[in-house]
């Protein structure tokens, strides 16, 4: 494949790409190709990674304007998109502060998963002190549980992205937790009026956007994002429908509100 | 002292892998403050990369096992230097640590009648590992993580510790930078618990990613505690070779676990050829009743494939020696093969090991569901570590303890596969507890400011110095160096040039310099590195020439046997009075009667 050349955002908000080539051969990754102008041409180059295989969610960038994990994404198929003697583009996500190079601000993903309700077990129930718990109800949730928290769905996210609702919508893979935990087979805590107001599932306009580009392939929309809302809706849109659940909840919320 | 941003906590945690997070949550659950620093941001740590399996007694699959089996099957793996008192612990206690996991939200795949599936893995008599997938270890760095951020742990994110500090013989303190701005950081501290991973970064090929510097192990070392095992470093019998980039990844052990066989390029299942006598009893002789085994048949023996990891390597690299090897210098692990024996496999597999499956197909155009994958040995885990108490995890040093990859003892000669997610958990919580304790019994200390001010000084010479060598170049060449001389085979004359050639990298890392500035600067983080990398790397190398027979990881060319006086001792290593290397013989820790009652009756 040769040498090739690549545009590299370098510094912070008010930095600039910068140019370097280096070698590409059969097999290599972007990632190996950022690691090789590191080592070659710029030490100082900033880039977070870990597992270099996918499963750390560390390296996420945007290669060519595509929002990707720099490890799994191997350069022929880069270089395939790529126009004829232009140079390979990378740059850091763009929904998050910038901090150096290729490297972004996320701590507030780490934030606001902070204020989602922990998960809540419901007392074990099987003889030993333990649970019973069916292959099919764990499977449900393990896609949810797959999530690398590479934060490339949030990045891709219009309402973070370009509408910087930070502190009013958690974002994609927020909603993926919640998700995880209100599906989870043990779990009884109540979700759902937190997901309504303190973290704003109604802003999601169900654009897929995140879907696309999650890399563990999680239906993000369709399989978390949906049916969370339709559980805010049906708990708080539908009096009729809650009166019914609470005439017939096994164990009515003392107070007698409708949870 | 100069200005520094100071924070301070009864119990300092370094490392937030599985190791470091459940020694920070049961710190804080004894009720005093809790910083835990790491390297990465929360949840990147290593941990996340495991995929097989945690190893525990929990009987749910063959109602045969119990802590006593568990225990004798990691002391045989172990060769039998292994601190038994922590084989104990770690074989009574994983059962209960994986329940407490399972109420903290893990989801492990189950079994019919709805309890946590357990498969087999090599050394393990009986199906014993709880498992998602093959994605075991993010199950668990995610529980532990979203579990711990609402315990109150102060979470240092992109922080590197350079340095311990201590007031006499304690440890009291720690110096580090935080990676975001290169601002120095003094970390005051009544307990430290060290939970930073492995050295396998020293080596050219490796599953380990770049935090695997040794820090823990070195931070020890030169706070003055005892090293021990550290010529036991493991190589995972399969990894990645082709194509070179991603030579060295991790594939699973679960793949054999799941029935897949070892091939050499004649189409030979060679680990029939070479079983070992201590395990010929228990390793089937035929394919047949490999598979049988494979499917869940209690009375067949588990297939070769199966055998510990040690020996798989040492087969895989004969093949490839004597010219039976793959294109690209491996041996072939075939999956696909199942599909002889039931009509949906294809399902199976990508279900089983889905992220094998999304591994090979994405970075090597490799479908494992129809075609077999090209794996050889690749450097993986270092059993040995800071020598601790087997009850407390303290180490030599004062209100200084580890647990998990950097601490020794559980794992003695090889580790068996899933018993270390099984150790980080068991050996976390008590570290965090008795760490805990510890601060609890002692007032907080007081920092030497000469010495804080002496680390802050020497972590910034790589940036005064200009037109040093280039780190990158000196942490590669000595990878290559380790990997060609203190690798899978080792000889007497390549360790004595392997320690000489260390000093040379260490003249070369003394005069290494970082250009640009301080902020997320990778090349002065590398050129930090090195000291821990240089380290570990001469306390390998330096164990691995006193020890002179072969025995589990460690093999020696020129003293091809097991030798049983070698069996009576571990190798500790230490730093002498004048700053020299000291590699010492202990005597192996002696067995009780009642385990050696366990021992026998499962030999
Ligand atoms: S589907 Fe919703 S969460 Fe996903 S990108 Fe679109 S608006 Fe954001
Ligand atoms: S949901 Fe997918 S894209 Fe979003 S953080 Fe998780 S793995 Fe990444
Ligand atoms: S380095 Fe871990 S996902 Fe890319």
């Amino acid at each position: 494949m040769g040498r090739v050349n690549f545009k590299i955002w370098r510094g912070d908000a008010t930095g600039e790409f910068k140019e370097y080539a280096t070698e590409i051969t059969e097999g290599l990754v972007v990632l190996d190709a950022v690691h090789q102008i590191q080592a070659e041409s710029a030490n100082d180059l900033a880039c977070r990674w870990n597992c270099k295989a996918g499963k750390c969610g560390s390296c996420g960038a945007e290669v060519n304007g595509h929002p990707r994990l720099m490890c799994m994404t191997r350069m022929n198929d880069v270089l395939a998109e790529t126009p004829p003697g232009a140079a390979v583009t990378i740059r850091p996500m763009q929904a998050f502060k910038p901090m150096r190079d290729l490297v972004v601000d996320v701590s507030w993903n780490f934030e606001a998963k902070k204020k989602i309700k922990p998960f809540k077990p419901r007392k074990p129930d099987a003889a030993d002190g333990t649970w019973r718990m069916a292959q099919t109800d764990v499977d449900r949730v393990q896609e949810f549980r797959k999530c690398i928290e590479c934060f490339l769905c949030q990045n891709v996210c219009h309402v973070l992205r370009d509408h910087r609702k930070h502190d009013e919508f958690i974002g994609p893979r927020l909603l993926v937790y919640a998700a995880a935990l209100e599906m989870h087979p043990l779990d009884v805590e109540d979700r759902t009026t937190d997901l309504k107001d303190a973290h704003g599932i109604g802003y999601c306009n169900i654009t897929k956007c995140c879907t696309k580009v999650c890399p563990e392939h999680i239906t993000i929309t369709d399989n978390a994002i949906i049916p969370l809302k339709e559980r805010v809706v049906d708990k708080h849109y539908d009096p009729v429908g809650s009166l019914w659940r609470w005439f017939h909840s096994p164990e009515k919320p003392s107070d007698g509100a409708v949870k | 002292m100069g200005e520094y941003q100071t924070h301070e906590h009864d119990v300092l945690v370094i490392g937030a892998g599985g190791a470091g997070l459940r020694a920070a949550i049961e710190a804080a659950a004894a009720g005093v403050s809790v910083g835990l620093v790491c390297k990465s941001l929360l949840g990147k740590a290593h941990t996340v990369m495991a995929e097989g399996g945690l190893a525990a007694a929990l009987a749910n699959v063959d109602e045969r096992d119990s802590w006593k089996i568990h225990f004798a099957d990691t002391m045989r793996g172990g060769q039998y230097l292994n601190n038994s008192r922590m084989a104990e612990l770690h074989a009574k206690e994983a059962p209960a640590c994986v329940h407490e996991l399972e109420s903290w939200g893990a989801l492990f795949d189950r079994t019919h009648d709805g309890r946590i599936l357990q498969r087999n893995f090599g050394g393990h008599a009986y199906p014993r590992l709880a498992h998602v997938g093959d994605r075991t270890g993010l199950e668990m760095i995610r529980t532990l993580q979203d579990h711990g951020i609402h315990q109150g742990i102060d979470v240092h994110m992109e922080c590197t510790i350079v340095d311990l500090l201590k007031e006499g013989d304690r440890v009291v303190g720690a110096f580090g930078y935080d990676r975001e701005r290169g601002r120095f950081r003094v970390f005051k501290a009544k307990a430290i618990v060290l939970a930073t991973g492995g050295i396998g970064r020293a080596f050219k090929i490796t599953s380990n990613s770049w935090e695997y510097t040794g820090d823990g192990h070195s931070l020890a070392y030169h706070a003055g505690a005892d090293l021990m095992d550290m010529e036991f470093i493991q190589f995972h019998p399969t990894g990645m070779v082709w194509p070179p980039s991603v030579r060295g990844i991790l594939v699973t052990e679960g793949v054999r676990g799941e029935g897949g066989v070892l091939k050499n390029s004649k189409g030979e299942r060679f680990m029939f050829s070479d079983i070992p006598d201590n395990y010929k009893k228990s390793t089937s002789d035929t394919p047949e009743e490999g598979w049988r085994y494979v499917m869940g048949d209690k009375n067949a023996r588990r297939p070769p494939e199966l055998l510990t990891r040690d020996h798989v390597a040492r087969c895989i690299r004969r093949e490839v020696r004597e010219g039976r090897g793959s294109p690209h210098g491996g041996v072939y692990l075939d999956i696909s093969w199942i599909k002889e024996h039931f009509p949906n496999a294809t399902e199976h597999i990508k279900k089983k090991l889905p992220s094998m499956y999304h591994q090979f197909m994405q970075l090597a155009n490799i479908d494992i569901t129809r075609e077999p994958m090209e794996v050889g040995p690749t450097t993986h885990y270092v059993m040995g570590g800071v020598r601790v108490e087997g009850d407390t995890q303290m180490s030599t040093v004062p209100g200084l303890f580890a647990a998990g990859e950097c601490a020794a003892g559980l794992h003695g000669a090889n580790r068996l596969g899933g018993n270390s997610l099984s150790d980080l958990l068991v050996f976390g919580k008590r570290a965090g507890a008795s760490a805990a304790k510890f601060a609890k019994e002692h007032g907080a200390g007081k920092l030497d400011p000469l010495a804080v001010d002496t680390a802050a000084m020497k972590a910034l010479e790589p940036m005064h110095r200009d037109a040093g060598e280039n780190p990158y170049l000196i942490q590669q060449d000595l990878q290559e160096m380790m990997q060609a001389k203190v690798g899978i085979v080792r000889q007497e004359l390549e360790l004595h040039e392997a320690v000489g050639e260390i000093a040379k990298l260490q003249a070369r890392a003394d005069k290494a310099s970082a250009y640009g500035n301080r902020e997320y600067n990778p090349g002065w983080h590398t050129a930090l590195d090195l000291k821990c990398l240089l380290t570990v790397s001469e306390i390998s190398a330096r164990a691995a020439l006193e020890r002179k027979e072969s025995r589990g990881a460690h093999t020696r060319e020129d003293f091809p046997d097991k030798v049983d006086e070698w069996g009576k001792y571990n190798l500790v290593v230490r730093r002498g009075k004048d700053g020299e290397m000291v590699v010492e013989k202990a005597p192996v820790m002696p067995l009780r009667d009642d385990l050696k009652k366990v021992v026998e009756e499962n030999k």
